[in-house]
């Protein structure tokens, strides 16, 4: 393909993008342009795919023929964010967003509103996008949406990610096209360091320099991979990038290899994640169809091209060295570094390896300079984040914000506060190796920095929200579970010490725990943080630690006065039942698996306390409140 | 299906596997890859399978077997023919992903990680499947369920045990 060619694809399209993106009135006229009279956008990602998106799909596309209506596009996208109110659709150019759609809301959106002359099907929209005087906002405008500022997100939820052509109406391989003709490899190292650019995986290591060391080392062959292995539960920032905007990636991945002198490329993917595999492999046909990678990319005599390594279920490698070893087919074991990857890296040979993320930011920044990405943010973190809001939060989803953004922000506003008029306790950042941010450092500003000097940490971008029902010991415990069996067991700091230290939580939910522990747990992670070889041992102890600073009081509880006030741990619960509020039912009776519940019909029944084990089926069965945990 | 039956293979199979071998075989770090296909081919990974790869790719067993059980993905044994796949990701724990799994495992009577006398079912738990707006998920081959409540499950399970 040459740059002409490029040109002629951007601007065919252009306007069915632009669009999507424009305010309403501007939108309508730019529609007429596009020969479609609306557009429809049905999201694709593995959360609405899930929620059984295809089935919208198909429904849509049955309807709009037997109205025959044949000037409505409907496109295929990848993640708008909101993945709870799933299978989401969207109407352009009026932007109306329709939340939780099924077949028959369809059909309804169809002959109310996708007819010529149709309105609004009000019931189906998303609450948010109604006003209290029941006006109807776009969905830019909504509390969700108004905060955030999309960079890296930039296409997903914009462009069918399975159509390249639209990818490139939407700016891809637009920064390629730049640097290829206009900049140098130092040019572009300049850009990169001069915007700040911290790696998004979790280490937050300035992007420039990982790019000039790798440059810099002597060697006939070199690397560029893309670390998809996101391994943190609770995180799926990166599988949303690759779903709805994989090109993004392979583009970035090209300048890197013209920087730092590389021809070939890997993606090391999850193999979890079988929508964003399928979604690569298209999208890799589709590029190379395109010579947008192989040889002689846009006539400029550069040759770069991309292979897919699909991992097999181990969270050690998301470690750089670990990740590079498994591409290799070994063992995914980390080594002690240096050498770095950027000396010694895939093959023996010098390696350039970056996050999804931080390569998703690449093509913003040789578009529109390195001073407008440094200008967003903060000083020591420039850009924006994409965190993955989870947990007891009313808008599960991704939303991405400016660095220095408050937690408060993103909890109150974006995320729409706890539902079920609960209190908010702490966000967890970081994963398995970060840490929590408790209710009293809510106006902490999100960045690298301030969050270490909280105890937690930035990681990925997974944020879970508990509220007053979740317990700190068994949070930390639960993550403890998880690094230890997910522990490589090639050091022992780390082999034995997530294990040990997991014992010792165990005790203390189960109410054996004394005060003497939790000194060796302080000790233990103290080890642990210092020897450990991997940031997996490394970062394991950090719930523990964070929980036990600001939460000393409940492992106290648990240990002194064997209670958990949340509810969670279930040796120290018992179950009750409250004389007033029982109507004498016999529902829990006859449901309790142990027969410990008596009574006869009209009189408050008893729970035998040592028959009991504290199933819960008593509570989710009594129609009256009556049965309380304690 | 007994988990100590013996191994057989059609032949088939075995073509199959050869195929994805010799079609590999020169591919920097094919193993990984190699084990992936098998394991789509047989269902699991039984040690005369990771023979044959050991041989065909000149390496030693210990090697192939040291890659096998690194990875969780790798099995082992042989699963059911619907495989549970419950999610225990820290957005579906926080949701009560836990009882969920307890559930199951009461209405299958057998534990995670096990597959049920007549080989119907297996259970695993995985780590995030990445639909953490669903919590808590489970998937039971390529279908997910999300917004799971323990009273759920077993209506979803005899929407299998029906179809056989």
């Amino acid at each position: 393909m040459t740059i002409q060619q490029l040109d002629a694809i951007r601007q065919a399209k252009k306007e069915l993008i632009e669009v999507r993106r424009a305010v309403k009135e501007q939108g309508e006229k730019l529609a007429k342009k596009t020969g479609y009279r609306k557009q429809v956008l049905v999201c694709g990602g593995t959360g609405c795919t899930s929620s059984n998106s295809i089935k919208v799909i198909e429904q849509l596309e049955k309807s709009l023929k037997e109205n025959g209506i044949d000037d409505i596009l409907i496109v295929k996208t990848g993640c708008f964010g909101l993945c709870a109110l799933g299978p989401i659709m969207i109407v352009y150019p009026e932007g109306a967003f329709y939340s939780q759609m099924t077949p028959d809301h369809v059909k309804t959106v169809v002959e109310k509103h996708l007819v010529k002359g149709g309105e609004i099907v009000k019931e189906l929209l998303y609450q948010g996008t109604i006003t209290q005087n029941g006006d109807i906002i776009p969905f830019a405008e909504t509390a969700f949406y108004k905060k955030q500022m999309r960079i890296a997100l930039r296409n997903c939820g914009v462009i069918a990610p399975e159509d390249i052509d639209e990818a490139i109406a939407a700016g891809d391989y637009a920064a390629l096209e730049k640097v290829l003709t206009t900049m140098t490899p130092d040019d572009v190292i300049n850009e990169m360091l001069a915007s700040g650019l911290r790696g998004r995986g979790g280490a937050g290591f300035p992007t420039g320099r990982k790019w000039m060391f790798t440059k810099a080392s002597e060697s006939d062959v070199k690397y560029v991979c893309c670390n998809a292995d996101e391994g943190d539960p609770g995180a799926f920032m990166d599988r949303s990038i690759l779903e709805g905007d994989p090109h993004c990636v392979f583009e970035a991945m090209a300048i890197a290899g013209y920087t730092i002198g590389a021809k070939q490329g890997y993606i090391y993917v999850r193999a979890e994640y079988p929508v964003a595999v399928n979604r690569l492999n298209i999208a890799l046909k589709q590029a190379r169809e395109y010579g947008l990678l192989g040889k002689n990319i846009l006539g400029t005599g550069f040759d770069f091209d991309i292979e897919l390594r699909l991992g097999a279920g181990a969270f050690v490698c998301g470690e750089e060295t670990a990740l590079l070893r498994s591409i290799e087919g070994h063992r995914g074991e980390p080594r002690p570094r240096p050498p770095f990857p950027a000396v010694k890296g895939l093959f023996g040979k010098p390696t350039l390896l970056n996050n999804v993320e931080t390569w998703a930011n690449i093509n913003p920044i040789i578009m529109n300079g390195a001073a407008w990405f440094a200008n967003i943010g903060t000083k020591t973190s420039s850009g924006t984040k994409v965190f993955a809001l989870g947990g007891k939060i009313t808008n599960v989803g991704l939303v991405e914000v400016p660095m220095g953004t408050t937690l408060r922000e993103i909890v109150e506003e974006i995320g729409g506060g706890i539902p079920d008029g609960k209190k908010f306790k702490a966000a967890q950042t970081g994963g398995p190796s970060g840490g929590c941010i408790p209710a009293e450092c809510i106006d902490v500003p999100i960045d690298y920095d301030s969050l270490i000097a909280i105890g937690s940490m930035m990681g990925s971008g997974g944020m879970i929200i508990l509220d007053e029902d979740s317990c700190m010991v068994d949070i930390s415990k639960f993550y403890l579970e998880f690094t230890a069996e997910e522990s490589c067991g090639k050091c022992t700091p780390c082999r034995i010490g997530t294990r040990r230290l997991l014992q010792l939580l165990t005790k203390i939910t189960k109410g054996q725990g004394t005060n003497e522990d939790l000194d060796k747990i302080e000790e233990l992670c103290n080890h642990m943080k210092s020897s450990s070889l991997c940031a997996l041992g490394q970062s394991a102890p950090n719930p523990v630690l964070s929980t036990l600073h600001y939460f000393r009081d409940e492992y106290v509880d648990h240990i002194e006065k064997k209670e958990c006030k949340a509810g969670v741990c279930k040796a120290l619960l018992s179950y009750s039942i409250e004389a007033d509020k029982c109507k004498g039912c016999t529902l829990c009776m006859r449901n309790c698996p142990v027969g410990a519940i008596t009574g006869t019909v009209k009189q408050p029944h008893v729970i035998d306390k040592d028959k009991c084990i504290k199933c819960g089926v008593c509570m989710s069965k009594c129609k009256f409140g009556a049965i309380v945990k304690k | 299906m007994n988990n100590n039956a013996k191994f057989c293979a059609t032949e088939e199979q075995l073509s199959k596997l050869n195929a994805v071998i010799e079609e590999s075989k020169s591919v920097p770090g094919c193993l990984m890859h190699i084990l992936q296909e098998a394991q789509g081919i047989f269902g699991y990974l039984p040690i005369e399978v990771q023979t044959i790869i050991a041989e065909k790719l000149n390496v030693s067993l210990s090697e192939v077997y040291g890659v096998v059980t690194f990875y969780s993905q790798f099995s082992l044994q042989p699963k059911g023919k619907y495989r549970i796949s419950m999610c225990l990701g820290t957005a579906c724990y926080v949701k009560g992903a836990d009882k969920v799994l307890e559930e199951i495992e009461k209405q299958l009577g057998i534990k995670c990680g096990e597959c049920t006398p007549d080989g119907l079912f297996s259970v695993d738990s995985c780590r995030c499947v990445g639909a953490c707006g669903l919590a808590p998920v489970m998937m039971i081959n390529d279908d997910v369920y999300g917004k799971l409540t323990p009273d759920m499950i077993k209506g979803i399970l005899d929407k299998y045990r029906e179809v056989k």
